[in-house]
């Protein structure tokens, strides 16, 4: 299971403890790859996720990331590798399954239903119902007080529940989506880019549920091009770049800068300090971006 | 950031709403106000239009559009539509006359090998579009087609005619005529049983929609199928369903048709389900999906026998129903845009 230069510290382990001894993962990718016919879209992934953890997925656009979380939330399956979940070999065909699983997803493009009540979404496809027969039906009631009671406990505070859900704002309807899988007992969250479409102020907010769903013990994958995003929340990083992974870290071995430095890549910083200043950007501007590849290249050595 | 302890209702944010704002946020309201409006017109126009029996007229005319209308307003809501549900009924009705014909057996038989068969059609329509994943649309126009031609050859290669032979004089058909095709009084109107059928099939309708789960599915795979899917929401058997849905109101209408009378063309019921999906919209179906009623679907239908009937009363040139239809559509759907964005607005 090596990756190059990856660092290949067991990841049950933080800043206090001492490396616990547990080998059972959550869930476990070794040397997963996948292709769309001929497109290889992803390959020789590793990646350990463990309750009570974030674990980040950085990359551009195209680097995989949506194709690495399909795979683990059922709606892809892998062409190579092994995925392990609580140390069994699985291969999930379906999203139902992973979610009988325990895995949960919050998606890019957002699995809420935009013209439905708040609360038919909370618990969509897994319908709260009384009554026996042709006459068991939904328990409306109940469905209402729980979701009002849920997203409250999660500190979302909304205004009511029969509003359809497309009317909340980007943020808040990544929080509705966070909220229904904690409380249906998920035991991995993935997030795929929750944070794309969001203001500041609104990303900060997602990333509090972010730690308040570690915080109850969920594993979380956080996937994001933003590395002011994942490095306060996440406690390990993978980096992918074109389907493959480029590098994995503890939180205590690298630094922001370092992380943002490997997401943008030096040598294609450097390159675009040449673009920019054979077009005929403003000066100060190539120097600025010239700087910032200097401090990347010494800081990686 | 304030934690609700004891977590009301509603908070101070939502403005309280009126009864008559919360009316207009339902899908049907548009509908109901374009049908008060034609109702009273047409008593103004044509004082018979207010009598029991023209009454009673105008809602078996309703009734036999209002009972697919039922099924493809569900069908709507879920995202799709289905453009063979005219020739459907028809080809349902064929089955059960030409089989027992045929074979000279007892009638129920036929009636019961075309629920099979408006069933099967149901699903081998909603079964194609799940596999292939092609707009609804061809799908069902290539079975409209096919539906269409099998309707006229096999008729006539087994019947000799256009028409299927009576079948007044055979077996069961009283019995099959008592349940599909009766009346009964009340208060001086003399209904027909379609009337009955299409309001209990609005009621379990209207239930199924609001109140089950399946009534979720149905919102969430026409709303959003991808969205649906991830939330483990069983795409294909609901929308399978809902053509299956289609096929059985096929079944209770063409059963009807068949058992008022004694014999079927076999060339009707194209371009009906046009009529049936403008029912739809005109009663508050989201042409795309994910929203509207089964009550919509009802005073659409309504909306259009009172048109239909109502023209006739007045004593009009029938010729005018279409452009009267068209003009309908049109208000509808406008009313229902805007009735729809105030209603996400507030
Ligand atoms: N369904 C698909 N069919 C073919 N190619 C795909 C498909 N989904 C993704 N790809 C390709 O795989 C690569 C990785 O995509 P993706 O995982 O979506 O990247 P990311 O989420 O990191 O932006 C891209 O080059 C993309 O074009
Ligand atoms: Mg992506």
């Amino acid at each position: 299971m090596s990756t190059g230069q990856i660092n290949q510290q067991p990841l049950l382990h933080n800043e206090q403890d001492p490396p616990a001894p547990t080998p059972v993962h959550l869930m476990e990718l070794d040397g997963v790859g996948k292709h769309y016919g001929n497109i290889i879209a992803l390959s020789d992934v590793t990646m350990t996720v463990d309750q009570g953890r974030v674990t980040c997925v950085l990359g551009d656009n195209g680097a995989g990331k949506s194709t690495l979380i399909k795979i683990i939330a059922g709606l892809h399956q892998h062409d190579e590798g092994t995925f392990r979940i609580l140390g069994q070999e699985r291969r999930l065909t379906s999203p139902r399954e992973a979610l009988d699983a325990g895995i949960a997803s919050v998606y890019q493009d957002l699995a809420v239903v935009p013209l439905m009540p708040i609360w038919r979404n909370f618990f969509l496809g897994s319908e709260l119902t009384v009554g026996k027969g042709p006459f068991k039906r939904l328990d409306v009631k109940r469905m209402k007080t729980v979701t009002k009671k849920e997203l409250a406990d999660m500190g979302i505070d909304l205004r009511d529940v029969n509003q359809p859900i497309g009317q909340l704002s980007g943020g808040e309807r990544q929080c509705v989506a966070i909220a229904r899988a904690v409380y249906f007992g998920a035991k991995a969250l993935i997030l795929d880019e929750p944070t794309a479409a969001l203001g500041v102020k609104q990303s900060g907010v997602v990333l509090r549920y972010i730690l308040q769903a570690r915080d109850r013990g969920l594993g979380v994958i956080f996937i994001t091009h933003n590395p002011h995003h994942a490095y306060p929340v996440g406690d390990s990083f993978l980096l992918l770049k074109r389907g493959r992974s480029i590098g994995s870290y503890d939180k205590k071995d690298i630094e922001l800068d370092e992380l943002t430095g490997l997401m943008a890549g030096g040598a294609e910083l450097q390159e675009l300090a040449h673009e920019l200043a054979d077009l005929g950007g403003y000066p100060d501007v190539v120097r600025e971006v010239q700087a910032d590849v200097d401090v990347e290249v010494t800081s990686a050595e | 950031m304030a934690i609700l302890v004891d977590v009301p209702t509603l908070d101070e944010r939502v403005g309280r709403r009126s009864v008559a704002q919360n009316l207009l946020g339902r899908p049907e309201v548009g509908a109901l106000v374009g049908a008060i409006v034609l109702f009273v017109f047409f008593s103004a126009a044509a004082p018979v239009f207010l009598q029991p029996n023209s009454f009673a007229t105008v809602l078996y005319g309703s009734s036999t559009f209002g009972i697919m209308a039922v099924a493809v307003s569900l069908l709507m809501i879920g995202g799709e539509f289905d453009l063979s549900a005219g020739v459907a009924v028809i080809s349902s009705a064929l089955t059960a006359s030409l089989f027992s014909w045929y074979f000279s057996m007892n009638l129920w038989v036929g009636v019961g090998l075309a629920l099979i068969v408006s069933l099967l059609i149901g699903f081998v329509n909603g079964w194609i579009l799940m596999k292939t994943k092609l707009p609804s649309f061809i799908v069902t126009l290539a079975t409209f087609l096919m539906l269409t031609g099998l309707n006229l050859a096999l008729t006539r290669l087994i019947g000799g005619s256009v028409a299927t032979p009576s079948i007044a004089s055979m077996d069961g058909f009283q019995s099959a005529r008592a349940v599909f095709a009766n009346s009964f009084t009340i208060g001086g109107m003399d209904l027909k049983s379609p009337i009955l059928i299409w309001i209990v099939l609005v009621v379990i309708a209207s239930w199924l929609l609001l109140r089950t789960k399946i009534g979720n599915w149905i919102f969430a795979v026409g709303g959003d199928e991808n969205a649906a899917r991830a939330v483990g929401v069983p795409v294909r058997a609901t929308k399978i369903g809902l053509f299956m849905g289609v096929g059985f109101c096929g079944w209770v209408l063409g059963m009807h048709n068949l058992f008022a009378f004694d014999s079927v063309q076999s060339g009707e019921g194209i371009g009906n389900e046009f009529l049936y999906i403008i029912a739809a919209v005109i009663g508050g179906c989201l042409l795309t999906g994910g929203y509207g009623s089964a009550i919509g679907g009802a005073i659409g239908a309504f909306i259009f026998g009172m048109a239909n009937k109502g023209i006739v009363y007045a004593e009009w040139n029938p010729d005018w129903f279409k452009f009267f239809l068209g003009l309908m559509l049109l208000l509808a759907t406008i009313v229902n845009l805007i009735v729809k964005r105030r209603a996400e607005l507030k």
